[in-house]
């Protein structure tokens, strides 16, 4: 069976619409705020109307511009690598530091997307980000916490 | 007021001012091309060097920082898809598709120019309009922000492409639900943090417009990396880097720009308005002038397309300044910074501005406008060398626009989190993007948020509850009839086509 993709977000976003307005419902008010004509929990709960409202309307009508893509020609394979690479430059950015960290993201994305010139590899990634580091943290004021570089005494 | 302008001019002149408008273009430029720092932080940045010079010289400088910074957010928004501010995503929509097909010195110029031209025109209207426009500005109550806000997000979802509306609609309404997370700003009371304290202050703006633009872009050019639908196009560094604007798109600009600088001028005037609105509205109206062939073109590179909100989001932030320098009122955070600034100064801004000091009055509006054009002189030569970013290759460019990305997260928040839903947010993105579930109306509706809640709340709390305030007042009422005739012209043209 041939399944539009399309439909299906829009049955996700009108589930997702569903749990968003029950969400809104249980907002806590103040007491002597619960009657008014506006609470914390006035707009939300609209939203969560208009979410059903409008993906409901994207179920129910049909859909003329079908949207097709070929799976088989998306590289699912590198994206994958790349956002895992991010996580990981994510989880370790505050414990290992700015620079470290940053530069093996860079160094590591560029091998892991086919590049193999190893020398430009890493100019593009460690003395790229020291003079990223420099503009910020130097020039702009701008603080940058890096525990690696403050325990070998190159960052105050 | 002649003998203003000219107080204002030779105030201006100075060696030491304009080296000062120089200095503040150039460095704005470059701050405003960072992730995550836009014009306010490029300001705020800025306040203790000016304390160091009188109250003229160092608003002159305030004044150059901003429009380089503008510049600089649509510089980053045209070649990287990654608008570091609100008032340049609209830049985006038509200019990355411009410079994807090689033709990013080109892209540059137009919203150059258009930027200029943009900010000469307000500029003027500035010198001739301010007084009486102040109190327009005031007449505006609750109820009609609120229906501008309503126009602002059906407008984007109407212009969007064929067949798209629906599309667009849900996208707003999870722009606004996104916008919801976090503490009521009445109550403090919080909204959908699940416990997460992280969440306690909301998402902000440069995560959502990273995670959406930047980061899906970079990850959608990686997916599709084998698709012979989308394989880029080769192009020489002259043609990249060309900054020839021909006659033909000369013409469309000739058009373009004095429409969009009067709405831009006047959405600026507006408190809390702002460059945002104007952009997008601009886009908006534009799309819905120009003729059927034109139409097809936006979103994939149109010359009206780029030109519309780059001269509207310039002309907003002159027009920004109207209720700032005559009522002291900050129209927008920029010049809430600058009000700031001002105070520090010991000047009082509101109606006795330009009789108590007209030497700073006159001399911030005439330093506009040098700082526009210097800005153009600095700028124009330098668009070849920044426009060759894109002849990086995609094995350098991709990593270096995620780290773009994260970097614009971490230095606001110091926080993992933020980067997990950063990721998190470009990867739904990303794989709504492949079936054509538009951005544009997503990040309108988030930045609108906040605003939108406090004037509905505003409006129901004055009318006890009742929903007649949308049609009590006449002005909320033109804005709401405008809405309303949007919507049927879309359906209308969507059947007659069919």
């Amino acid at each position: 069976m041939n399944i539009n993709t399309t439909k299906v977000i829009s049955l996700l976003f009108f589930i997702f619409s569903a749990f968003y307005l029950y969400t809104a419902y249980q907002i806590q008010v103040f007491a002597f705020d619960e009657n008014a004509p506006f609470n914390a929990r006035t707009f939300p709960i609209y939203l969560g109307y208009a979410g059903l409202f409008f993906s409901g309307l994207k179920l129910i009508l049909p859909d003329p511009n079908t949207i097709k893509v070929n799976h088989k020609t998306l590289e699912y394979k590198k994206t994958l690598i790349l956002i895992v690479i991010a996580i990981i430059y994510g989880a370790t950015i505050l414990k290992v530091g700015y620079f470290l960290t940053t530069s093996l993201f860079l160094f590591s994305s560029y091998y892991f997307l086919g590049e193999r010139r190893w020398v430009l590899m890493f100019l593009l990634s460690f003395p790229f980000v020291a003079a990223f580091m420099y503009l910020l943290h130097g020039v702009l004021d701008i603080y940058l916490r890096d525990p690696f570089l403050q325990s070998m005494g190159v960052m105050g | 007021m002649i003998e203003g302008i000219l107080i204002g001019l030779t105030t201006a002149l100075t060696l030491q001012n304009i080296l000062m408008v120089m200095l503040g273009c150039f460095f704005g430029t470059i701050i405003g091309m960072l992730p995550g720092l836009g014009p306010m932080t490029a300001i705020a940045l800025m306040i203790p060097i000016t304390y160091g010079f009188d109250p003229a010289t160092g608003l002159i400088l305030m004044a150059g920082v901003y429009y380089g910074a503008v510049f600089g957010g649509s510089t980053s928004s045209i070649l990287l898809n990654a608008p570091g501010v609100p008032g340049t995503v609209a830049t985006s929509f038509d200019g990355y598709p411009m410079a994807q097909q090689g033709k990013a010195g080109k892209a540059l110029a137009i919203a150059a120019w258009s930027s200029f031209a943009g900010g000469t025109l307000s500029a003027i209207y500035l010198l001739f309009m301010a007084p009486s426009l102040s109190k327009v500005s005031l007449s505006f109550r609750s109820p009609d922000y609120f229906a501008l806000m309503i126009l602002g997000l059906t407008a984007i979802a109407a212009f969007s492409s064929k067949g798209q509306f629906l599309k667009a609609m849900m996208m707003v309404v999870l722009g606004l639900m996104l916008a919801s997370v976090g503490q009521d700003s009445l109550s403090d009371i919080t909204r959908f943090t699940f416990n997460n304290m992280n969440l306690t202050d909301g998402i902000s703006f440069v995560l959502v417009v990273m995670a959406t633009f930047a980061m899906s872009e970079a990850l959608t050019i990686i997916l599709k990396r084998n698709d012979p639908t989308s394989a880029a196009k080769q192009v020489s560094l002259t043609e990249l880097g060309s900054i020839k604007i021909n006659k033909e798109e000369r013409t469309k600009m000739y058009k373009t720009i004095p429409r969009s600088s009067v709405i831009g001028f006047l959405i600026g005037v507006l408190p809390g308005a702002g460059a945002t609105i104007a952009s997008f509205l601009a886009y908006g109206m534009e799309r819905n002038i120009v003729n059927d062939d034109e139409k097809e073109k936006f979103g994939k590179g149109s010359v009206n397309g780029l030109s519309a909100p780059e001269t509207a989001n310039n002309a907003a932030c002159s027009g920004s300044f109207v209720p700032m320098l005559t009522l002291g009122i900050p129209g927008s955070g920029t010049t809430a910074v600058m009000l700031g600034a001002l105070l520090g100064f010991g000047v009082q801004p509101g109606p006795r501005l330009y009789m108590t000091n007209p030497e700073i009055f006159w001399s911030i509006i005439m330093s506009m406008y040098i700082g526009m054009v210097i800005l153009l002189i600095l700028n124009l030569p330098l668009i070849p060398y920044i426009a060759r970013i894109l002849a990086v290759p995609k094995n350098y460019l991709i990593p270096l626009i995620l780290f773009f990305s994260i970097t614009g997260i971490y230095v606001m928040s110091f926080n993992n989190f933020d980067i997990y839903l950063m990721i998190g947010i470009a990867v739904v993105a990303t794989f709504m993007r492949l079936y054509d579930f538009p951005m544009p109306p997503l990040i309108l509706a988030f930045v609108l948020g906040g605003l939108m809640e406090e004037n509905l709340r505003r409006s129901l709390l004055l009318s006890n509850g009742s929903w007649e305030f949308l049609w009590d007042r006449t002005l909320t009422l033109c804005i709401l009839l405008t809405t309303i005739l949007i919507v049927v012209w879309h359906f209308y043209k969507t059947i007659i086509k069919k």
